[in-house]
C-alpha cells in the first residue's frame, strides 16, 4: 500500500513537473482561428441571445473570427475545477476560490498580455490582482466582479443603513419594531467571512486583518456573532429567486444580497409598490467576487481562445454582461454609452466601492496575516452546519 | 457443424453458462459501476481529515464516526429521524381512510377517479410543487390570508408560537417542512395500503360482526392486522424518502440541516469526504434496521 502510494506520488510529481515546464511558456503569437473554442462558464456569463435577443455577445464574435463558441455551464467552483481537470476545454471563467487552485494544480497556462491589445483598458486595480497573478505571471484576463451588498426595504429604512449591524445584532429598526425574524443571511460557510468583516470594524482588538484569514480566537468570535444572529434569522438564503420571493412575501426587510436580486426587484413594479428595495455597501465594506477568464494548459484551440479573451474585454461585451448579470465590468470604458447598462449602471452595481470589497478566497491553514495559522475551509463548513442548527 | 451450432449446443448442455452470459452485463453494471463506486465512497468514512492541513489522511480510524456524535452533527441525525417518523405516522393517518374508501366502496368510474387523483400530483415536477407550497405557506400567502378572512389569525399565531416547530411563518418553520413532506410522499402510502386492504376478504369482516364484534373491534382485530403489511410497505417509502431528501428542507423551513444537506455541503470545496461518507452511512444503517423490522411484520410476504 505504502509503496504503491509512493509510486503514484512520484508519478504525479513527474507529470506535474512536465506540466510546469509547459505552463511557464506563454504563447508568442496569435495565428488563425481553429474554428472553435470551448468555454466553461457560469450560467448567464456567455449569452448568445437564446434567453433574450438583446443580450448576445457571441454571434458577432463567431462571424468575425469563424470561431464557433461552445459553452459548458457550471454551477459551482468545484464543478469548474473538475471540468478543467478532466480537460477538453480551452477557457474557464473562474472565481477567486477556483483560480488559485487551477494555477496551483497546473491546469491553466500563463497568458501573454501583449497578445491581447485591449489588456491596457482593463481596470488597473484588477490587472495584477492576486487571484490570477502569481509571482508576476498573469494566468488570465479579468472578466467581471461584484459585491455582496446589503439590500434593505426603503419603507422601513428611510435612510440607507450604515452598518451590517442591522442584520448581525438584535435592535429596533427605524420603524420601531425589532429586526428579529425580519433579516436574512447567506446560507453557506463563506458567510463566516461576512461576520469577520463586521468584527474587523466592530472589535478591532481581535486583530482581524483579512476576513478570509482567521486564527482560532478570531474565528470563534465570528462564530459567536453568527450564533447570536441565528435567533434573528428565520431562514438563510442561497437561491437568488427564493430570496426575491422572501423579500416580497416573507416580510424580510434587510439582508446580504447580490445586485442581481436588487435589480430584478427594482424592475418589478408590483413588488416595488409593496416592498421597495434598495441596496448599499455599509461603512464596514463588503465581501465580493471577481472572475477571471483563464486558459487551459492543453488548450486545443489557443488562437480562438486568445481571440475570445480579447473579445471578452471589449466595452460592448463588458457593458452588456454587467447589465445582464448585475455585475461590474473589468473595463471602466464599458460604463459609458452602453444602452443596456445605462450610464448609471456601473455605480448601481457597485463600481465606486472597489476598495471596500474583500474578494472571495478559499480559507487555508497557511496564511499571511496570522502567524499562528488560520482555520481552513473544511472547518468553516462543519461549523456553519452547527450554527444553522442552533448550536 | 457450424460455429453457431456448436455454441448453442454447448450452451444447451451447460445451462449454467447460459445463465452467466445472460446475467453478467447487468451484474457487472450493478456490482462495479453502482455498488463499486458507492463502497469506495462509503469506505472513506474510515479515513479522517487532517486537523492541520485539511487533507484526507489515508489511515483507518473510527474518529470520523465519532465526529457524528458531536452535538451539532448528532442534532442533524435526530432532526432527520424525528421528521421521518412524524411524516410517516401522519401519512398513515391520512392515507388509511382514503385507501379504505377506495378498496371497499369505490367501483368502476369512481375507482378510476381515485387512482387519477392519487397519481395526479406525481405527474408534475417535484420542484414545482415544493415552490408552489412555499408561496402557499408564506407570510403573505394563501393560508395566512384565509386565516385573516376567517378571523382565525390568532389561531395561526398560536400555532406558530409553539417552540421548536413554530417560526415567523409557516414556510419558515418545521411545521411547514412537515406539511410539505406529507403532501409530497402521501401517494406512496395510499397505494400500498389500498392494495393490502383489497386483499382483506369481506367474509372475514362479516364473520367478525356475526360473532358479535363491534365495528371498533373488527377494525382492531381483523382489518388493521391484515392491512399492516401494506402500511409497513408504504412507510418504507415515506420514511426513507424523508430521511434522504435535501430539497424540501432547503426551500421550506428554518435552514436547519437535514442528513442530505449535510452530505451535500461537506463534499465539494469543504473536501471533508470522510465525514460526508460517515453521514451517508447513517440512513443506510437506520433503513437496515427498519427493513429488518418490516420483514418480521410481514411487509414482504406478498412480494
Amino acid at each position: 500500500m505504502k509503496t504503491l502510494k509512493h509510486t503514484v506520488l512520484a508519478l504525479l510529481a513527474v507529470s506535474s513537473m512536465g506540466g510546469l515546464a509547459l505552463a511557464q511558456e506563454a504563447k508568442k503569437e496569435v495565428g488563425k482561428g481553429e474554428g472553435q473554442v470551448n468555454i466553461v462558464a457560469w450560467a448567464g456569463y456567455i449569452e448568445s441571445g437564446a434567453t433574450d435577443k438583446a443580450f448576445d455577445w457571441v454571434t458577432e464574435f463567431e462571424k468575425a473570427t469563424s470561431c464557433k463558441v461552445n459553452v459548458k455551464t457550471a454551477g459551482t467552483s468545484d464543478e469548474m475545477v473538475a471540468l478543467m481537470n478532466e480537460g477538453g476545454f480551452d477557457l474557464v471563467t473562474a472565481s477567486g476560490d477556483a483560480s488559485l487552485r487551477l494555477i496551483a494544480g497546473k491546469r491553466v497556462q500563463p497568458v501573454n498580455t501583449d497578445l491581447i491589445p485591449s489588456w491596457k483598458t482593463v481596470d488597473e486595480r484588477l490587472q495584477n490582482a492576486p487571484w490570477h497573478t502569481v509571482d508576476g505571471v498573469h494566468y488570465g484576463v479579468p472578466y467581471q466582479w461584484g459585491a455582496n451588498v446589503l439590500a434593505y426595504n426603503t419603507n422601513v429604512f428611510k435612510e440607507a443603513p450604515k452598518s451590517w449591524g442591522v442584520v448581525f445584532e438584535e435592535q429596533n429598526l427605524p420603524d420601531g419594531k425589532s429586526n428579529k425574524g425580519r433579516v436574512q443571511a447567506f446560507d453557506g460557510p463563506i458567510y463566516i467571512a461576512d461576520a469577520a468583516l463586521y468584527l474587523m470594524a466592530k472589535k478591532p482588538e481581535l486583530g482581524i486583518k483579512d476576513p478570509y484569514e482567521l486564527n482560532e480566537e478570531q474565528y470563534k468570535a465570528a462564530l459567536d456573532l453568527l450564533r447570536a444572529q441565528r435567533a434573528l434569522v428565520g431562514r438563510y438564503w442561497h437561491d437568488a429567486f427564493m430570496q426575491i420571493d422572501d423579500f416580497k412575501n416573507e416580510g424580510v426587510v434587510a439582508s446580504s444580497s447580490w445586485p442581481f436580486q436588487v435589480n430584478l426587484l427594482q424592475a418589478d413594479k408590483d413588488a416595488m409598490a409593496k416592498t421597495p428595495i434598495a441596496s448599499v455597501i455599509p461603512d464596514e465594506g463588503a465581501t465580493g467576487w471577481a472572475d477571471t477568464t483563464m486558459m487551459h494548459v492543453d488548450a486545443a484551440n489557443p488562437n480562438c481562445a486568445y481571440l475570445w479573451m480579447e473579445h471578452s474585454i471589449s466595452p460592448k461585451v463588458q457593458g452588456d454582461l454587467a447589465a445582464w448579470f448585475g455585475s461590474v465590468p473589468a473595463v471602466p470604458a464599458a460604463c459609458k454609452g452602453n444602452a443596456l447598462l445605462t450610464d448609471a449602471g456601473c455605480d448601481t452595481n457597485g463600481m465606486p466601492n472597489f476598495d471596500k470589497i474583500h474578494f472571495w478566497r478559499t480559507p487555508v491553514t497557511k496564511c499571511e496575516s496570522q502567524p499562528a495559522g488560520c482555520v481552513p475551509y473544511y472547518r468553516w463548513a462543519t461549523d456553519m452546519i452547527a450554527v444553522l442548527g442552533g448550536r | 457443424m457450424s460455429f453457431s451450432r456448436s455454441v448453442s449446443n454447448t450452451l444447451f448442455r451447460h445451462p449454467n453458462w447460459f445463465l452467466v452470459i445472460l446475467l453478467a452485463p447487468p451484474l457487472l453494471w450493478l456490482g462495479v459501476a453502482y455498488l463499486g463506486s458507492l463502497s469506495v465512497f462509503l469506505f472513506h468514512a474510515f479515513f479522517s481529515i487532517d486537523e492541520f492541513s485539511g487533507f484526507i489522511k489515508y489511515e483507518l480510524t473510527l474518529a470520523t464516526f465519532a465526529e457524528l456524535f458531536r452535538l451539532s452533527n448528532f442534532d442533524v441525525i435526530i432532526r432527520s429521524l424525528v421528521m421521518a417518523t412524524a411524516v410517516t405516522l401522519a401519512s398513515v393517518v391520512i392515507a388509511f381512510p382514503f385507501a379504505y374508501f377506495a378498496a371497499r366502496y369505490a367501483r368502476g368510474k369512481w375507482k378510476a377517479l381515485f387512482y387519477i387523483l392519487v397519481m395526479l400530483p406525481l405527474w408534475s415536477s417535484y420542484l414545482v410543487k415544493v415552490y408552489a407550497w412555499k408561496l402557499i405557506l408564506a407570510k403573505e400567502g394563501i393560508i395566512s390570508w384565509l386565516a385573516g378572512e376567517l378571523h382565525l389569525t390568532w389561531a395561526l399565531d398560536a400555532l406558530l408560537a409553539i417552540p421548536v416547530i413554530g417560526g415567523p411563518s409557516l414556510s419558515i418553520s418545521f411545521l411547514g417542512t412537515f406539511l410539505v413532506f406529507v403532501y409530497v410522499w402521501l401517494p406512496f402510502m395510499i397505494l400500498p395500503t389500498q392494495a393490502a386492504l383489497e386483499r382483506v376478504p369481506v367474509s372475514f369482516i362479516d364473520a367478525s360482526s356475526d360473532l358479535g364484534g363491534t365495528p371498533a373491534q373488527t377494525f382492531r382485530h381483523v382489518i388493521f392486522p391484515l392491512a399492516l403489511p401494506g402500511i409497513i410497505a408504504g412507510s418504507i417509502f415515506t420514511f426513507s424518502l424523508t430521511l434522504g431528501d435535501y430539497i424540501i428542507p432547503q426551500i421550506i423551513g428554518n435552514s436547519s440541516y437535514f442528513l442530505g444537506q449535510a452530505v451535500y455541503s461537506l463534499q465539494g470545496t469543504a473536501g471533508n469526504i470522510p465525514l460526508a461518507a460517515a453521514f451517508t452511512v447513517v440512513p443506510i444503517v437506520i433503513m437496515g434496521f427498519y427493513l429488518a423490522i418490516a420483514k418480521r411484520m410481514g411487509a414482504f410476504d406478498a412480494l
